[in-house]
C-alpha cells in the first residue's frame, strides 16, 4: 500500500492532509469530527510524554463454542489480530498522567468492533484488581459494540465479572473514571462504562444500550436526530460531561487531583 | 425421525393427553387416579419419542411457551402472603417485573420476578416481560430493603431482554442494569436466582447475579436473542436456527461452561405439562439452597459470590 498523505473526513468530506489530523489528536481541523483511535494511540495521548508500561499481556482469546457464522470465530480472531497487532480488543497499561500514577484500559474498535469476550472481561477485571492492589486510580476508555456474540453467554458473564471488580474498587474508595468514545453500546455500556465516579464522553459518540436499528425495528419509528449521542446523554443526566479529545487529558488530570486531595 | 422445526406442532399429542388429565381433574370419576396415571404414562411415552430429537430452536419455543408457568405462578404456588411492592420511587412502576416480600417456609424473603402476561391485554400491559430502567431500579430498591432487614433474595428470570425503546434509553437502561450488577455483586444477603423461562441477555443479568444460579431444564440463557444474533451475524432472519445452535444457550451447555450451577429437571413435555411437579422441583431447590447459603458468614458469602463470577470466561494464558 502506498502512503497517501491525503485523506477525507468521514463527516465534512473535506480532503485533509493526514499530518494535520495527527497533529490535531486525530480530530478534523475543519469540523471537529473525532476519528476513531486505536488503543495504542489512545494510551499515547493520555500518558505523560506518551510513555507507559503494558501490563496483563499474554491473555489469548479462544473459541470455546467453536462458533461459525458466515466465517469461523477462529478466523475472525486471526484476522483481527493481524490487522491490529493486538491479541484482543483491550490493552492495559500503567504510567503517569500529570505525574499521577494510574492504570488505564483502552479498548480498540478495530478488533472485532471492540466487542467484549472472555479476554476483554478478564483484562478489565485485572485492571480493576491491579488498581485495588496498588491503590491506584483506574481509567477505562471504552469503544465497543458490546458483548461478543461468538462467545455466547460467556461474554454476557463478563458484564457481571467486571462490575463486581469495580464494586470492590468503590468499596476501597479508589477513583474510577470512565471515558466513552464512539461507539459504546450494548453490554459494555450496561456494565463498566456506566459505572464511573465520572462518566465522560467524547463529542458526538454513539452511546446506548440497544443499537439504533434495533430500537427503530421495535418501535417502528424513525429516531430523533442526535438520539443516543453524547450530547443527548448529557442532557438526560447520564454523563458528567462531554469532553473534546484535545481537552481530555487535562480534564482527567484535574479530576484526579480533585479526587485524590483527601485528608489522610 | 423427520421432525418439524415448530415445537408447538410437535407437542400436540402431549397437549391432548394433558387436556384429558385436566378434564379428569374436575370430574368425580371413581377410577380417576388410575386413569390419570395411565395418561401420564402415555405422556412419558410420547415425550420419549420426541425429546431425543429436540434442537435448540425447540427449546427456545418451550422456554417461550404461552402456557409455561410464569414468575407469579411460582410465587403463588411456593410462597405465602406475597406483598407486592410497586414502583422505583423515581419515575414509575414497571409491570414487566413484580417485586415484594413474602413468607417462604415461615421466613421472610424478598422476591423479584420478571413477569409476562397470559392474555393479549396482559402481555401488552407487562410489555412482554421486557423491563424498562424503572424496573431495574424497583428491583434495586427491594434488594436494598432485603439487605437492610437481612432477608434473602429470590430472583426469577423470564424475559426476552431489556426493552429497546426511546424512553428506556433516555432514562438510562444501560446505567440501570450496570448499577444493579455492581450492587447485586456486593449485596450482603443470599441471592438465589432461577431462570424459569427466557434468560434474555443483560435484561436477565440485571437481576441475575446471585450466589446460586439455576435453570429449569428447558429454559435458555443467551447473550442476545437468537433472532437478534441471526440478524446481525447472518444478516438473515431465517438463520435463527443456526444462531440458536451456535450460541449454546441450553441449560446443559451453560452448566458445562460453568455459568449455571444446577439444572432443575422438568416433567415430561415441559414445565407447562405438569406445573405442580415443576413447582415442587423449584421448591426443593430453593429451600435446600437457601438453607445452605444461610450457613455462610457474610464475608464468606461475598467472597464466594465474587469468585463464582470471577472465574467465568475461557481464554489462554502464555
Amino acid at each position: 500500500m502506498s502512503e497517501n498523505p491525503w485523506t477525507r473526513c468521514n463527516n465534512c468530506q473535506r480532503i485533509l492532509y493526514k499530518e494535520d489530523i495527527l497533529d490535531n489528536f486525530k480530530v478534523c481541523p475543519a469540523c471537529s469530527f473525532h476519528f476513531r483511535l486505536s488503543a495504542t494511540e489512545r494510551l499515547t495521548m493520555l500518558f505523560d510524554e506518551g510513555r507507559f508500561d503494558l501490563v496483563d499481556q499474554g491473555v489469548y482469546p479462544l473459541d470455546p463454542l467453536n462458533f461459525v457464522d458466515s466465517q469461523s470465530y477462529g478466523k475472525r480472531l486471526e484476522d483481527s489480530q493481524k490487522k491490529t497487532s493486538l491479541l484482543d480488543a483491550v490493552v492495559n497499561a500503567v504510567g503517569t498522567m500529570g505525574g499521577i500514577k494510574v492504570v488505564v484500559s483502552a479498548m480498540d474498535f478495530a478488533f472485532m468492533g471492540g466487542s467484549m469476550g472472555s479476554v476483554v472481561g478478564e483484562k478489565i477485571t485485572r485492571a480493576a484488581e491491579r488498581a485495588l492492589r496498588e491503590k491506584l486510580p483506574l481509567i477505562i476508555v471504552s469503544c465497543s459494540g458490546g458483548a461478543r456474540m461468538q462467545e455466547g453467554a460467556l461474554s454476557l458473564m463478563q458484564l457481571a465479572k467486571t462490575s463486581a471488580a469495580l464494586a470492590r474498587l468503590e468499596n476501597a474508595g479508589l477513583p474510577f473514571i470512565s471515558v466513552l468514545a464512539d461507539p459504546t453500546t450494548g453490554g459494555t455500556t450496561a456494565s463498566f462504562a456506566m459505572l464511573g465516579d465520572l462518566n465522560i464522553a467524547e463529542p458526538n459518540a454513539l452511546i446506548g444500550f440497544a443499537g439504533p436499528r434495533v430500537i427503530e425495528q421495535t418501535i417502528k419509528e424513525k429516531l430523533p436526530k442526535g438520539f443516543q449521542r453524547s450530547e443527548f446523554l448529557l442532557k438526560h443526566g447520564l454523563l458528567d460531561d462531554v469532553v473534546p479529545r484535545k481537552a481530555l487529558k487535562t480534564y482527567v488530570v484535574r479530576a484526579l487531583r480533585l479526587f485524590l486531595n483527601r485528608a489522610q | 425421525m423427520d421432525i418439524t422445526e415448530n415445537y408447538y406442532q410437535l407437542e400436540k399429542p402431549i397437549l391432548q393427553l394433558k387436556e384429558r388429565i385436566d378434564a379428569l381433574g374436575l370430574s368425580d370419576d371413581p377410577g380417576k387416579t388410575e386413569k390419570i396415571a395411565a395418561l401420564r404414562l402415555e405422556i412419558e411415552q410420547e415425550w420419549a419419542k420426541i425429546s431425543p430429537h429436540l434442537n435448540p430452536t425447540h427449546i427456545v419455543h418451550l422456554a417461550r411457551h404461552p402456557k409455561r408457568p410464569y414468575s407469579l405462578d411460582y410465587i403463588n404456588a411456593l410462597m405465602e402472603d406475597f406483598m407486592e411492592m410497586h414502583g422505583d420511587r423515581r419515575f414509575a412502576d414497571d409491570p414487566a417485573i413484580v417485586t415484594g416480600l413474602a413468607f417462604y417456609k415461615g421466613e421472610t424473603v424478598a422476591v423479584l420476578g420478571q413477569q409476562k402476561g397470559r392474555t393479549t391485554r396482559e402481555r401488552i400491559d407487562r410489555n412482554f416481560g421486557q423491563m424498562n430502567p424503572e424496573g431495574y431500579r424497583k428491583a434495586l430498591r427491594v434488594v436494598k430493603l432485603a439487605e437492610k432487614f437481612g432477608f434473602p433474595v429470590v430472583s426469577l428470570i423470564d424475559t426476552p431482554g431489556a426493552y429497546p425503546g426511546i424512553g428506556a434509553e433516555e432514562r438510562g437502561q444501560a446505567e440501570a442494569i450496570a448499577y444493579n450488577l455492581k450492587v447485586f455483586s456486593g449485596l450482603r444477603v443470599p441471592i438465589v436466582v432461577v431462570i424459569v423461562g427466557e434468560g434474555g441477555s443483560g435484561g436477565a443479568l440485571g437481576i441475575g447475579i446471585g450466589d446460586s444460579v439455576a435453570m429449569l431444564e428447558n429454559s435458555f440463557y443467551s447473550v442476545i436473542s437468537p433472532e437478534g444474533c441471526a440478524a446481525i451475524l447472518w444478516k438473515d432472519q431465517n438463520a435463527v436456527k443456526q444462531a440458536a445452535a451456535a450460541m449454546k444457550i441450553r441449560s446443559q451447555d451453560l452448566c458445562g461452561l460453568g455459568i449455571v450451577d444446577k439444572i432443575l429437571p422438568e416433567p415430561c413435555g415441559g414445565a407447562h405439562i405438569d406445573p405442580d411437579q415443576t413447582y415442587k422441583t423449584v421448591d426443593e431447590h430453593l429451600s435446600r439452597t437457601l438453607k445452605k447459603l444461610q450457613q455462610k458468614s457474610t464475608d464468606e458469602l461475598l467472597e464466594d459470590r465474587y469468585q463464582k463470577f470471577r472465574k467465568m470466561g475461557i481464554y489462554l494464558e502464555k
